[in-house]
């Protein structure tokens, strides 16, 4: 299981990494998004994966006897997952009107030179 | 020693920002609500730093989790420090705004994400684990992201798509580290790291990490290899808005390192060597940068770029007058950087242009702002009883003694290329003839003087501000010295946060 | 394009999903669900909703603009942010009533912060989807 997510955790990141690279503005936020979901597989990983053991304690203890999931990496990857919603749907809103003022979607193209500055 | 009131400041500012929600589209509401939040920001950021300047540090546990496992805010002086020019920052550029801003960008929100953006530094400055500074960094780039696309000019929106994407490739690197910093040490506390980083027996693998919060903090306080984001955005947004940002945008990165290299990752050689080649290439390449640029905002993109070198090279050398001078360094780069680009705006209100070679005559029309921004110049350029002076005699000396002389050259050609491009751009704006009156489009002569004032009060405020520290370098002298003292020597910060007990 | 059978789906799908959504909202302190998913989920039923009848008439339904939700919730969430301090704790400190209400449950601070963060979520969606779904030039 954790092997799996390893190499699932590796193809994000180069598949993010790669669709970065490229010219255009919708895979520049595609890649952007995929890395962002590799991050939070590997907090996942990283906060070491027990499974069916959730941090909960049986009501006759008073402490933790078992191996048990621990509960942080959950709490980590949910923040990262709102604030990642809230960046992409912010880039996806400016992705949008940087493509109805300039009807292309190359990167390069992002020079025009200013006529003036305010 | 445990302080509830260590949050007033962001509360204010949250509260202020809910206000204006609610007074959606009521700009005249928004702008006295604003300067009333930042005025009242300001007194609670004086008075948390007497406080913690008279008592030492304070924390408190939010939520009434004890401290290595909830999230404990640490109000130590360094970052009461920066909370306090924050909040001297926050109140001119929002009495500016008041002003200096279109009515339209008013009508799409500007005060509200204004005041979160505040909000978001304050944050950023007082926490004291290192997940939540990646939060308040999040909730800094998203108000960002907005306050610079507010308006929607194209130039405007080709900055941002570069601004965002190489800032939120800057939070994937800060929390890829995190994610593998949890899984070395299972801790999010900055002062448990401290401990628990010690005891891991695979050094390599820390130092790997902190490559990623080097990268990460690099892309945001705008290092050599990794600024380009910044000279091709900065210059597009309103001179209110690139104010904010160029004053406080890249000192939180530098904050960030500041803490982190200092609490965390001790720099070893490596590091220190890293950092130092960082910083040359820093200085020198915005010091060319800016030689050649012929715009005023662009010109001053690129000076913060150089100066932040200056800093960068203060943190490698990581001795107790290096740390000195760095923090000098920000106090002063704050408020300079500020009111730079809000002088921007005002030679825009003036003159209707920025570019040097439309612009002129201004010192003949208008002496008595002339004289108040040369002064924030000569701070700038670092004239001897000023403020950029003092800092750099602290890294010089520590450069000197360290025997890094290349550092040295480069804090020279650093300082020597400002001088220029500012003395270049006094004789350009100010004392140049004025050119053919048919372009200009002065706006200044027929506002109303209440309002001439609130576009001249807020550069008053903080070349007053400059003009303290550098008059009083003593009393700011001793600050640096207790916050150098304090980044060297941790024990009382872990202290404060987890108890003497350890 | 209108499809006759998602707008009669819709119309008993919107109130179950809210329904659903407010579910979720209570239960969020112990089980999963909460505050964002809450929102979330009640946001989703007016995608649903502008998807079948289009963004105009989601704009009606809604009665007033999403964008008034935000400062709501957001006062909501600081207010129970800010309520224990005046009891002595610091802020954010869960503060629960003994007596628990029947179908609600116990009642604290920490529920009022979900209901806030579940209005700021909808208030933000709903405000995104429209921004981008109602600008056609």
């Amino acid at each position: 299981m954790e092997l799996l997510l390893i190499l699932l955790l590796g193809i994000m990141y180069a598949a993010g990494v790669y669709l970065i690279l490229r010219r255009s503005m919708i895979k520049l936020l595609l890649g952007i998004m995929m890395m962002g979901n590799g991050t939070n597989i590997l907090i996942f990983v990283m906060g070491s994966i027990t499974k069916g053991k959730p941090p909960v304690i049986n009501t006759n203890h008073n402490i933790f006897q078992d191996i048990y999931a621990d509960p942080i990496p959950q709490a980590l990857i949910l923040t990262a997952i709102v604030i990642s919603f809230a960046l992409s749907a912010f880039a996806i809103v400016l992705l949008k009107r940087a493509y109805a003022l300039l009807q292309k979607d190359d990167l390069d193209d992002l020079n025009t030179p200013e006529e003036e500055d305010i | 020693m445990i302080d509830n009131h260590i949050l007033a400041a962001i509360f204010v500012h949250l509260i202020t920002a809910i206000l204006q929600l609610i007074a959606w589209r009521k700009t005249i509401t928004q702008r006295y609500l604003s300067v009333g939040g930042t005025f009242l920001a300001l007194i609670v950021a004086i008075r948390l730093f007497e406080k913690v300047y008279t008592d030492g540090t304070l924390t408190l546990n939010a939520s009434n989790w004890e401290a290595p496992f909830g999230i404990v805010f640490v109000a130590d002086l360094l970052a009461v420090t920066l909370v306090l020019l924050t909040s001297i920052a926050g109140f001119a550029v929002s009495i500016f705004s008041t002003t200096g801003l279109s009515r339209q960008r008013m009508m799409y929100g500007y005060f509200p994400i204004f005041h979160f953006l505040l909000m978001g530094l304050i944050g950023a400055f007082l926490t004291g684990d290192i997940f939540n500074l990646y939060v308040w960094f999040e909730v800094i780039i998203i108000s960002s992201f907005v306050l610079m696309t507010l308006g929607g000019r194209k130039a405007q929106l080709e900055g941002a798509i570069k601004y965002m994407a190489l800032n939120i490739l800057a939070s994937m690197f800060f929390l890829t580290g995190i994610g593998i910093l949890y899984g070395i040490t299972g801790s999010l506390n900055m002062a448990d790291l401290a401990f628990k980083i010690q005891a891991v027996k695979n050094q390599t693998l820390i130092g790997i990490t902190s490559i990623f919060f080097i990268l990460g903090f690099g892309i945001k306080s705008a290092v050599f290899p990794l600024y380009y984001w910044l000279p091709s955005s900065y210059h597009t947004p309103p001179s209110a808005v690139a104010a904010t940002f160029g004053g406080l945008l890249t000192k939180v990165g530098i904050y960030a390192m500041l803490r982190v290299f200092s609490l965390i990752f001790i720099p070893d050689d490596f590091t220190k060597q890293l950092l130092l080649v960082i910083a040359v290439l820093t200085i020198l390449t915005g010091a060319l940068g800016a030689l050649v640029k012929t715009n005023v905002r662009r010109l001053f993109s690129y000076l913060i770029v150089c100066h932040i070198g200056f800093m960068v090279g203060g943190l490698a050398m990581f001795t107790k007058i290096a740390l000195m001078g760095t923090i000098f360094y920000l106090i002063h780069d704050i408020m300079v950087k500020t009111n730079m680009f809000l002088i921007a705006g005002v030679i825009r209100q003036l003159r209707g242009s920025m570019d040097l070679a439309k612009l002129g005559g201004i010192y003949g029309e208008y002496p008595k702002i002339s004289l108040l921004i040369a002064i924030v110049l000569f701070s700038l350029v670092g004239i001897p009883p000023l403020s950029g002076f003092w800092p750099k005699i602290f890294l010089f000396q520590e450069a000197f003694g360290q025997g890094q002389y290349i550092y040295v050259a480069a804090l020279i050609v650093g300082s020597l290329v400002t001088l220029y491009v500012i003395a270049q751009m006094w004789s350009e704006v100010f004392w140049k003839n004025a050119p053919d009156p048919s372009v200009l489009e002065n706006k200044f002569e027929p506002m109303p003087l209440f309002k001439k004032i609130l576009l001249i009060l807020p550069v008053a405020i903080l070349a007053g501000a400059s003009l303290y520290i550098g008059l009083y370098a003593e009393g700011v002298v001793q600050v640096a010295d207790r916050i150098s003292n304090e980044l060297i020597d941790t024990t009382p910060y872990i202290e404060a946060v987890l108890g003497p007990k350890r | 394009m209108r499809s006759t059978i998602l707008q009669t789906a819709t119309r008993y799908l919107l109130p179950i999903l809210l329904l659903f959504s407010v579910f979720l909202l209570l239960r969020g302190h112990y089980f999963p669900g909460g505050g964002f998913v809450g929102g979330l989920v009640a946001s989703i039923a007016f995608v649903l909703h502008s998807f079948a009848n289009g963004a105009e008439a989601s704009m009606k339904i809604m009665r007033r603009k999403p964008l008034s939700l935000i400062p709501i919730g957001l006062g909501l969430a600081v207010l129970s942010v800010i309520i224990p301090t005046f009891f002595g704790y610091p802020p954010m400190t869960g503060l629960w009533l003994e007596e628990k209400f029947p179908v609600i449950g116990s009642v604290g601070t920490a529920l009022f912060f979900d209901i806030g963060v579940y209005l700021v979520v909808l208030g933000v969606v709903l405000t995104i989807l429209f921004t981008i779904s109602l600008t056609q030039d």
